[in-house]
């Protein structure tokens, strides 16, 4: 054997080194493991005295010991709803602006604006809904809408301001640099032979975008869709600020509501008995598996298909 | 054959374009509403006093969030401490060590999925794991969480920052007899150190902005922080509570509150992101 230098120490050392980094790398694992196992067990009172019901319950009733999420998992929904109904288009629009229409030199600092939308936090964006957008959406939009849309359901009720519309307005906003992001780089990733055969063929700029553009970056488009979705249903204090924290399901989009984000944020720290804590925690397991499958999914569609791009370039 | 006349399709054309910088024009407009919003009324909060000293009384005027802004600054830090090691310790793992091996692609999947989840839920995570055990609220646990969303970001950075080192110069460090490790430290992390300070000014822009993991570890609290074992002072859980309030004064110290977490979290941003451009 080759005698070495400094004998052993070397060795051990790189030894310690990759020892150290391994378990690093794994803690990511042990967290993500942990998380789940955590969270699960924390809930078990809940999910032993609610079971399957929990889901679909819409009591909340903490004199009484009686939980359920059905109205935390609905306004979820419907704050994400609205929000991905405003953001998804507006993202396409936005980013095809930033690809196809703008020069270039514009194209950059719009580009860098609208990435600095997803660096302000949360909470600013809770405090601009809340004394500023709201106060807006009570006095202008709401009375407008009801005037347009006369004595619809959706639009029925006092206009507050607050409520489920509002949330999903701001969410909107907050999930548009992301998906924006995305469909930006999508679009930038078609190859310009493609596009080129489209101008050669006399179709205007929309037409290549529509026909051509789109139908190549769909995939990628669907991937972005949904990171801005796992967004938007775990956000909470812009939710929190804006939504109404109201325990209930109305049909009507200026009602307040709560979500499951929105619930732990306000009522975590004034759950004193055990059920009721428990139940918080079971909403927010529910919330972790969904984000988790959303991200889960979201990340096997996007790296397939840069593996897919990868291999065809 | 009839020629179908061109005009429709260029007006559509026409339209699209004017609608997407319209729209292009509308995110941006309420980028700078917000900012002006923030800047307005932070501006009319910020005095010395509010600098540097303890919160008013509910109700009373005057005072400060010095230990506010303290507090912040400890967790973040801490959070960098905790974080920052053991995310590049793993993205080296990652690059250096397991590169296309089923380990590494199970933890580089699972840091980006970690990202991804709300920050709230790992709150409640720290929550359940430190201070329901210890049986308070504490700094500590705020560090920690805050550390948990620091770590994923500087984990994926540092690896995609290893991977573009050329291979020439790993392979000329480990030619000349330097061991691996010394070689990822004193060589490789040092040609990629801009892209590695950027992976960590993001993390840390991302997270002294966070108010959601901070609700149930960190708490709040109106003294100044003596120690970080008990429940800590913090500008974002601070603002929640002010803002919530019915009383003009800390609804004021709230906007005050936002005004320097907006600051601070941009100036970040644009930081990390002109090393960046630098860079290339």
């Amino acid at each position: 054997m080759v005698r070495r230098a400094h004998g052993r120490a070397p060795l051990v050392a790189e030894g310690l080194f990759r020892a150290a980094a391994f378990a690093c790398a794994g803690f990511v694992l042990v967290v993500m493991a942990g998380l789940f196992v955590v969270l699960l067990y924390r809930s078990r009172l809940s999910i032993d005295r609610f079971g399957w019901g929990f889901l679909w319950s819409a009591a909340w009733d903490p004199v009484r010991d009686n939980f359920g999420a059905a109205s935390s998992i609905f306004g979820t929904v419907a704050s994400t709803v609205i929000a991905m109904v405003i953001a998804v288009p507006l993202s396409l629009v936005i980013a095809l602006f930033l690809v196809e229409v703008a020069p270039p030199r514009l194209a950059r600092p719009v580009s860098y604006g609208i990435e600095l939308l997803a660096g302000i936090p949360s909470i600013i964006y809770g405090m601009w809904g809340l004394f500023v957008l709201a106060p807006l959406m009570a006095t202008n939009v709401q009375p407008a809408m009801q005037r347009v849309f006369g004595k619809l359901p959706l639009f029925a009720g006092p206009p507050m301001g607050i409520g489920i519309l509002t949330a999903g307005l701001v969410l909107a906003l907050m999930v548009l640099p992301f998906i924006t992001a995305v469909v930006r780089d999508v679009f930038a990733l078609v190859p310009p032979v493609m596009k080129e055969a489209g101008y050669g063929l006399g179709a205007t700029t929309w037409e290549v975008t529509r026909k051509v553009t789109v139908g190549y970056g769909m995939k990628g488009i669907v991937g972005g869709v949904f990171l801005g979705l796992g967004r938007a249903i775990g956000e909470t204090m812009a939710v929190t600020f804006v939504i109404g924290n109201d325990h209930r399901i109305a049909a009507s989009l200026f009602a307040s509501g709560n979500s499951i984000a929105s619930t732990l944020a306000n009522e975590f720290t004034e759950a004193s008995e055990p059920v009721y804590l428990s139940a918080l925690v079971e909403l927010g397991l529910i919330l972790f598996v969904v984000t988790l499958v959303i991200q889960v999914l979201a990340q096997l569609w996007l790296t397939r298909l840069a593996r897919q791009a990868g291999s065809t370039s | 054959m009839r020629r179908r006349p061109a005009w429709p399709r260029k007006a559509l054309d026409a339209a699209v374009k004017v609608a997407s910088a319209l729209a292009a024009a509308l995110g941006l407009g309420f980028l700078a509403w917000i900012l002006f919003v923030v800047l307005r009324h932070g501006a009319a909060a910020l005095n010395w006093t509010f600098l540097t000293s303890l919160p008013s009384a509910p109700g009373g005027s005057g005072g400060g969030l010095g230990n506010a802004i303290l507090g912040t600054a400890l967790m973040t830090l801490l959070a960098c401490v905790f974080g920052v090691p053991i995310g590049m310790l793993a993205g080296v793992y990652l690059a250096e060590y397991s590169r296309g091996t089923r380990f590494a692609t199970t933890v580089r999947f699972l840091a980006n999925v970690m990202m991804g989840i709300p920050s709230i839920i790992i709150g409640l995570f720290v929550y359940a794991v430190l201070v329901l055990p210890s049986g308070h609220f504490s700094g500590w646990a705020g560090g920690v969480a805050l550390a948990l969303l620091v770590l994923p970001v500087v984990a994926r950075t540092t690896e995609d920052m290893l991977a573009m080192v050329p291979n020439a110069l790993r392979e000329s460090a480990l030619a000349l007899g330097s061991p691996h490790w010394r070689a990822t430290l004193r060589i490789l992390f040092r040609a990629s150190r801009a892209g590695l300070l950027t992976g960590v000014l993001l993390a840390v822009a991302r997270v002294s902005g966070e108010t959601a993991p901070l609700l149930f570890t960190a708490l709040n609290s109106p003294y100044w922080p003596r120690s970080l074992s008990g429940p800590t002072a913090n500008l974002t859980v601070t603002i929640f509570n002010y803002a919530m309030s019915p009383y003009p004064a800390w609804q004021q110290a709230a906007w005050g509150a936002s005004f320097i977490i907006v600051v601070g979290v941009l100036a970040l941003t644009v930081v990390s992101r002109t090393l960046t451009r630098e860079r290339k």
